[in-house]
């Protein structure tokens, strides 16, 4: 029998890894995956609460369509600034892009 | 019983792939990866009642972002190059603080008691109709603004990735 506690498990492995990924990685293009990969572990989360807790409302699938949407503007912006960088530095290595540092 | 084998397929499936993507060396691979792990979440809203959001998860994520992703990939260097190891003096504190977060996670979870509240309302018509019409409806339970917002968001992201990656002067 899966209870909820299965599913919020996932979630919270999907979302450990994508920090994993966010710490470790050094090209910006995996860095950006492991946000998708955070983001879907946010939208999985609410959706799993939408069904166990509430599951005659459809509050909780709303906000994982929002999450779908935010995160379809922020790879649109966030490839334009990492192609647009590419141009400027022949590299997408985040250790390499220092010119904000002090 | 065919419930809890699909549960642990598509765990190994978005859970292999999601490590894959953080661990392989080559770029383009993790995009590929991505993809598996996106259709295991896909697979699991599938088993949540959520097939509308099933088919949005395919369709934005796999159609387009994974898309918009490989493009930058190509764009960003050869597509068979290695990226740069990473040394073990940054993967063990990676490892230690995610390993922490999830440990944290699942000890709050086994802590909290999650209350099934009744529902207040019964949608005969479907949930996806439900969706649509709150998203769309003016109460005081109703999305309309934050769907508003959000479109407004997705014009002002896109004409900003456009004005951001053309031509430096470019006509």
């Amino acid at each position: 029998m899966l209870t909820i506690h299965h599913f919020l498990i996932i979630s919270a492995a999907l979302f450990s890894i994508g920090i994993f990924g966010l710490l470790t990685r050094r090209n910006a293009v995996v860095v950006l995956m492991s946000i998708e990969l955070i983001l879907n572990a946010a939208s999985l989360n609410f959706i799993v609460l939408g069904k166990f807790v509430t599951p005659g409302l459809v509050t909780g699938k709303i906000f994982a369509i929002f999450i779908i949407a935010i995160a379809a503007a922020e790879a649109a912006v966030a490839m334009a600034i990492i192609v647009g960088i590419f141009k400027y530095r022949r590299t997408v290595d985040v250790e390499k892009i220092t010119d904000l540092k002090w | 019983m065919l419930e809890t084998i699909a549960f642990y397929f598509l765990a190994i499936l978005t859970l292999g792939c999601a490590v894959r993507v953080v661990t392989t060396p080559y770029v383009f691979h993790a995009a590929l990866y991505l993809v598996g792990s996106l259709l295991g979440i896909a697979g699991y809203f599938l088993m949540l009642d959520a097939e509308f959001l099933s088919a949005v998860q395919i369709l934005v994520y796999v159609g387009g972002i994974v898309v918009l992703i490989i493009f930058a990939v190509m764009l960003t260097g050869e597509p068979g190059g290695r990226q740069a190891e990473s040394s073990w003096t940054r993967t063990l504190p990676a490892f230690l603080v995610s390993g922490g977060i999830f440990a944290a996670l699942v000890y709050l979870y086994s802590q909290t008691e999650f209350v099934r509240q009744y529902p207040v309302e019964n949608n005969s018509g479907g949930y996806a109709q439900a969706i649509g019409e709150k998203l769309l409806s003016l109460g005081a339970d109703g999305f309309i603004l934050p769907f508003e917002v959000v479109s407004v968001l997705l014009v002002a992201a896109m004409v900003g990735a456009i004005i951001v990656a053309k031509k430096e002067g470019g006509k």
